[in-house]
């Protein structure tokens, strides 16, 4: 995968503006899965997914008693940067040394054989059996839900947790199953059509730039919300 | 890449051969779980077709398919049927009506799993036809040898054995050739076929030139019963000339490997302590069977591919 470029474009409307916000052609993605041109703003910066994480940090303290069995675990390959960075935050916050594990979800994906597309399997490093842990499921980007229930499928089969929490950086809405967002660092209303992604520094793995939104762009030049 | 199945080696692109090595390293993984069983293939039907007997190919792909929570159906046309001069296209357009989402198919005449490929959708994996191509054996082979020397690129492999008569070796020939590593065989010039250098490999008849600065020595089973008397003098013989022992294998390659595709005769092809020690290798090789297979039926099963004869219409 290409680099991406570390400008951002300027952008003359608030996160959430409507159709004047959008800028058009800044950063392309190195693979733009859609046919049309795209329209591309970003929602997140590097400081607002600092901020976030912070946030989140202190979040999971205060909401969990048992601070010892937390085990965190990035779903490729958004969710392993952010959790290596929870990692970090809650042993500034609290002091911890939680597990941080990899999970790969794809050989647990609803769409894989009918979609007759085969994707690359992700690393699967799991450190630790789960069992009596309180795992926290780390994603950069949740729409449908399908992910984190796949996400949770796998997770039994390294064990039997005390307890599931879910983290992800952006909550876009549009969900296809009763799966819930604990922490959220931010809701983002998009359409169905729009893309969100977060971008790293390496394009994979690596430390978390941004998240930008990509919508397709209408006849009229700008996308309708 | 691969449109109706894993045919052989030889139409297969490097990138390909990656994408397969890749794959299976991650469904290593999984072998290593408490629970080795992912519900990836949950509800399709894999069948194994095998008309001439293998346990161990079987197994190691009945293994597979299970382990991606495949339904697998062992299907051993018998010597009833087959004397009912029910044909091998019959076969396959009974299969077909079964609806399997891949079908596995052994041989023991080069070229079937080709013919029945044309006849079926489902995609055929071949798991041996006569002497032409064994792919998942020359497949998991690379994939232990690139876990042992963390690449194929630029390495030395002997192949020591009846080159002319085995699948593994032809399959293997191609393989690691595409890759980028040196191949040489090493034979009574009997087994060894004519015009192999064309291949792109260096035949030796000496085992001791064909073993310097090897990084890889892979030795064949000998068909002790098939060639004995018609292509070497004797079993005896061929085990002081090419067997390989402990002797004979320094003048590879200090942290040179031995592989064996099994089962092995031991004494013959290689000594007894070489079969079981290091450095030989040949249980990994097994193991590193079931994690390609399972590559190669995720990469492939499921997928449905038009027959050429029915281009028109699909009801």
């Amino acid at each position: 995968m290409a680099n991406h470029p570390p400008q951002r474009p300027n952008r003359s409307a608030g996160p959430h503006g409507g159709s004047e916000g959008s800028l058009e052609g800044v950063s392309p993605l190195p693979k733009s899965p859609a046919p049309t041109p795209l329209v591309s703003q970003v929602v997140l910066d590097t400081v607002s997914i600092g901020r976030a994480l912070m946030r989140i940090a202190h979040e999971i303290v205060e909401r969990n008693d048992d601070l010892e069995s937390l085990y965190l675990v990035g779903v490729p390959n958004g969710g392993v940067p952010l959790a290596r960075r929870l990692a970090e935050n809650l042993d500034q916050v609290a002091d911890l040394e939680p597990l941080v594990g990899i999970l790969d979800t794809t050989l647990y994906r609803d769409d894989l054989i009918s979609s007759g597309k085969r994707p690359k399997l992700r690393d699967t490093e799991m450190p630790s059996a789960v069992d009596d842990r309180v795992v926290i499921l780390v994603d950069d980007v949740c729409s449908t839900g399908r992910t984190i229930r796949a996400a949770m499928d796998a997770l039994m089969d390294f064990g039997r947790p005390r307890a599931v929490q879910v983290v992800a950086l952006v909550d876009r809405g549009h969900r296809e199953l009763p799966i819930k967002i604990d922490y959220v660092g931010k809701n983002i209303p998009t359409q169905r059509a729009d893309l969100v992604k977060m971008r790293t520094e390496d394009g994979v793995q690596g430390e978390p730039l941004d998240v930008v939104l990509l919508h397709p762009e209408t006849a009229a030049g700008g996308a309708s919300r | 890449m691969m449109e109706n199945g894993l045919l052989g080696i030889q139409e297969l692109a490097r990138e390909d051969i990656e994408t397969i090595l890749e794959t299976a390293i991650h469904m290593k993984e999984v072998a290593e779980r408490d629970v080795k069983k992912v519900p990836t293939l949950r509800g399709r039907t894999i069948i194994n077709l095998f008309f001439e007997p293998s346990t161990r190919t079987r197994t190691s792909f009945e293994i597979a398919g299970k382990r991606l929570s495949a339904d697998v159906v062992n299907f051993t046309p018998s010597h009833s049927s087959l004397s009912k001069s029910e044909s091998i296209l019959d076969t396959a357009k009974t299969l077909d009506a079964m609806d399997p989402d891949a079908v596995v198919v052994r041989h023991g005449v080069a070229g079937v799993p080709k013919r029945i490929a044309d006849e079926l959708d489902a995609p055929v994996i071949n798991a041996g036809d006569g002497a032409h191509e064994h792919p998942t054996q020359a497949l998991l082979d690379m994939l232990t040898v690139l876990e042992e020397k963390d690449r194929l690129d630029g390495l030395t492999v002997t192949i020591i054995g009846d080159i002319a008569h085995s699948r593994v070796a032809r399959s293997n020939i191609h393989g690691f050739l595409k890759m980028g590593a040196e191949v040489r065989v090493a034979a009574p010039p009997t087994m060894i076929p004519a015009a192999v250098e064309t291949l792109g490999v260096k035949p030796f008849s000496s085992l001791r030139e064909a073993l310097d600065g090897a990084d890889v020595v892979m030795a064949l089973r000998i068909q002790r019963e098939r060639l004995a008397g018609a292509y070497f003098p004797s079993v005896r013989e061929y085990a002081a000339t090419f067997g390989l022992d402990r002797a004979k294998l320094r003048f590879a390659k200090d942290d040179a490997i031995v592989m064996h595709p099994g089962p092995v005769n031991r004494g013959v092809e290689l000594a007894h302590d070489l079969a079981d020690h290091r450095p030989s290798v040949i249980l990994d090789q097994v193991r590193n069977g079931v994690a390609l297979r399972m590559a190669v039926l995720y990469l492939l099963a499921g997928r449905r591919h038009r027959r050429p004869a029915d281009e028109g219409g699909n009801s």
